[in-house]
């Protein structure tokens, strides 16, 4: 089989803790431009597996490919610079540094440590700043301190941060998560714009949400992938409803 | 000339420059030869604190092991200058001349190996800044590519700094054990116990440390300094934006080493002698006593930090010796109890607030007075005012009375 159309293909993935196994040979595959959510009961190791593609946690056995290459057994940053963006549960900003400093921290230039110490923020750089704070809807506070930002506001923050970074991956790790319902309207809508261009993986418990969004399901359970596809097919297939949607 | 006050008003720029005005003019002027000898002695320790700034207030590192670095840079010129004094023809009386002393005691016939290259000044002077580094890269580079931080990294600075103090101490014939090395005469032929080789070895340390101010100013202010701010805030989250976060902080932790090198250099020109009591553990953990009374996050507190805490030290040794750890220890308590940004944060949080609403009183009262006589044209009867007096402000006219 041939992977080399997948954006990322993950095949046998396994890891476990003192025994535990968190993810237990799971196989997925996301296409390029896809939207993919996935969903499953606390403890199914959604979060587990966006650390074992970033790199946060080391697999113990099977293979991470992105864009066809070996991701397992690289640095964290190798592969942030290979094209993959995390977002964290929790948002994950700098409080003490200004909006716009935490954006131009997120510019993928000046990534050495001689490259930060020679790295000048030119026009370029502050345009860009500037369409990613357009974005994500904070363009009029690129002077705020960050901590002073509203819950939804960080999360936003933390997505801008990652665009800085063009991923052509990007993983949030429920995004809307403390939202008001207008804050997840917007983020849904913001999801869509931005997944126009790139792969997107997202863990979110939201229905409404799940259903706003997704191209595609994935209902992990136990380590493992219970269901795999469309919203409706997933909601219709005992398995699922078992474990998952029945509660 | 407007590009200049921007500049002058630019954060860092003004203190830097009141700094660079008490070191070179106003110390200078006020203190004898003997006094401002100390203040040069106390500047030394201000490297250190000016690397712990960048080290432990930005990279969010606390080296508990700065002494090393410092004696480090401080030993290897003064094995540069032990062995200029050394000459054969000033140590004939030694079993084998040309060697320093203390070897000799020792039964060494020869010179080690690796104190050959210490006979160069430029090789010495790269030596100063290169060997603590290159200390400071092995143990950062091992510990922070595992991710050991904060206290562990700490309690594993204190431990080299015991180890080096118990390897000097122990290699008496390489080193010259527990005493140091003593008597240190000339640099290059100039004699640098005269009154005027110090007040010029106090203008370099000075300017180099100026100096040292304005790189890690400049460092503060690049990309580098925010990403060190925002590795203390969220590690992670630099990490997954594509930085080897280790690197960044093995860097930083280099620079707060050659800065301690440099100042043990400094140390071993002025004071004339090095010794491994400015290594171990005690003068480490008084090092970072400074930068934090200073304020740590302030380059310019951590010298007036160093300065201070060394010249109470001196007033209160010289009257309560036996009082002196006990007093420092409170200090450092005080300090970071009431004011834990230090004096830098003091000045910051409470002098400058109360400077600014003064001055906005003051011109709200301006306003008033302004309004008062915009609103009454004729203003009620003054005193005349004197003749040759036209200028005083309206605010003080009572005086004139």
């Amino acid at each position: 089989m041939s992977n080399t159309d997948f954006a990322l293909a993950v095949e046998d993935l396994s890891v476990s803790f003192d025994g535990f196994k968190a993810i237990d040979d799971l196989t997925l595959y996301i296409d390029r431009n896809e939207l993919r959510v996935i969903i499953g009961p606390n403890g199914a190791g959604k979060t587990t597996l966006l650390d074992l593609i970033c790199g946060r946690t080391r697999a113990s056995g099977g293979s991470i490919k992105f864009k066809n290459e070996e991701l397992t057994g690289l640095a964290e940053y190798t592969r942030v610079r290979r094209g993959i963006g995390r977002k964290f549960q929790t948002p994950s900003i700098y409080e003490n540094l200004s909006v716009f400093q935490n954006l131009e921290v997120s510019f993928p230039k000046g990534r050495s440590v001689l490259g930060a110490l020679f790295f000048r923020c030119d026009d370029a750089v502050k345009a860009r700043v500037q369409a990613v704070a357009e974005e994500v809807g904070l363009a009029g506070a690129l002077e705020m301190e960050a901590g002073l930002l509203s819950h939804g506001q960080k999360q936003w923050l933390e997505i801008g941060m990652l665009l800085m970074q063009e991923p052509e991956l990007l993983m949030l790790d429920e995004p809307i998560a403390g939202m008001s319902a207008r804050e997840r309207e917007l983020t849904a809508e913001l999801l869509q714009r931005i997944c126009r261009n790139r792969s997107v993986i997202v863990i979110e418990h939201d229905m409404d949400f799940v259903k706003q969004i997704a191209h595609k399901v994935t209902v992990m359970h136990q380590g493992k992938i219970l269901a795999e596809g469309t919203m409706e097919k997933v909601q219709n297939d005992p398995k699922v409803i078992d474990v998952y949607l029945g509660h | 000339m407007n590009g200049f006050k921007s500049w002058l008003f630019r954060p860092g720029v003004g203190s830097t420059l009141i700094l660079a005005l008490v070191l070179l003019v106003l110390l200078p002027l006020t203190l004898d030869a003997f006094r401002l000898n100390l203040v040069g002695k106390y500047l030394t320790y201000a490297f250190v604190a000016v690397g712990l700034v960048m080290v432990w207030g930005w990279g969010g590192v606390l080296s508990l092991g700065q002494g090393v670095f410092f004696g480090l840079g401080g030993y290897a010129m003064a094995m540069f200058l032990k062995l200029e004094a050394s000459d054969p023809e000033s140590t004939k009386i030694q079993s084998t001349p040309g060697i320093p002393d203390f070897m000799d005691w020792n039964q060494l016939t020869e010179l080690p190996w690796f104190w050959v290259p210490f006979k160069s000044l430029p090789f010495t002077l790269i030596a100063v800044v290169a060997v603590p580094m290159l200390l400071a890269f092995i143990i950062s580079f091992a510990m922070f590519k595992r991710r050991v931080g904060g206290v562990y990294f700490a309690i594993i600075t204190q431990a080299v700094a015991l180890i080096v103090t118990v390897l000097i101490i122990g290699q008496q014939g390489y080193t010259g054990g527990v005493n140091g090395m003593t008597d240190l005469k000339t640099l290059n032929g100039w004699d640098i116990r005269t009154d005027s080789a110090r007040l010029i070895l106090y203008y370099v340390c000075c300017a180099l440390l100026l100096g040292s101010i304005v790189l890690c100013g400049w460092i503060q202010r690049s990309k580098f300094g925010t990403l060190l701010l925002a590795m203390r805030d969220k590690e992670d989250r630099v990490r997954f934006s594509g930085y080897d976060v280790a690197m960044f902080k093995v860097a930083t932790f280099c620079l707060g080493a050659a800065l301690a090198g440099i100042g043990g250099a400094m140390f071993a020109l002025q004071v004339g002698f090095m010794s491994p009591s400015f290594v171990g553990i005690v003068p480490s953990i008084e090092m970072v006593i400074y930068a934090a009374v200073g304020g740590r996050m302030s380059l310019v507190g951590a010298v007036y930090g160093a300065l201070l805490v060394n010249a109470g030290r001196t007033l209160f040794s010289e009257t309560f010796p036996d009082l002196w750890l006990f007093l420092m220890a409170a200090l450092f308590i005080g300090v970071t109890m009431a004011f834990p940004m230090g004096l830098a944060g003091l000045w910051e949080d409470k002098v400058k607030p109360w400077w600014r609403r003064r001055g906005a009183e003051r011109k709200a009262q301006k306003e008033a007075i302004a309004a008062a006589h915009a609103a009454y044209p004729d203003p009620p009867p003054k005193p005349p005012a004197r003749p040759g007096s036209p200028s005083l402000p309206s605010g003080v006219s009572g005086q004139q009375a």
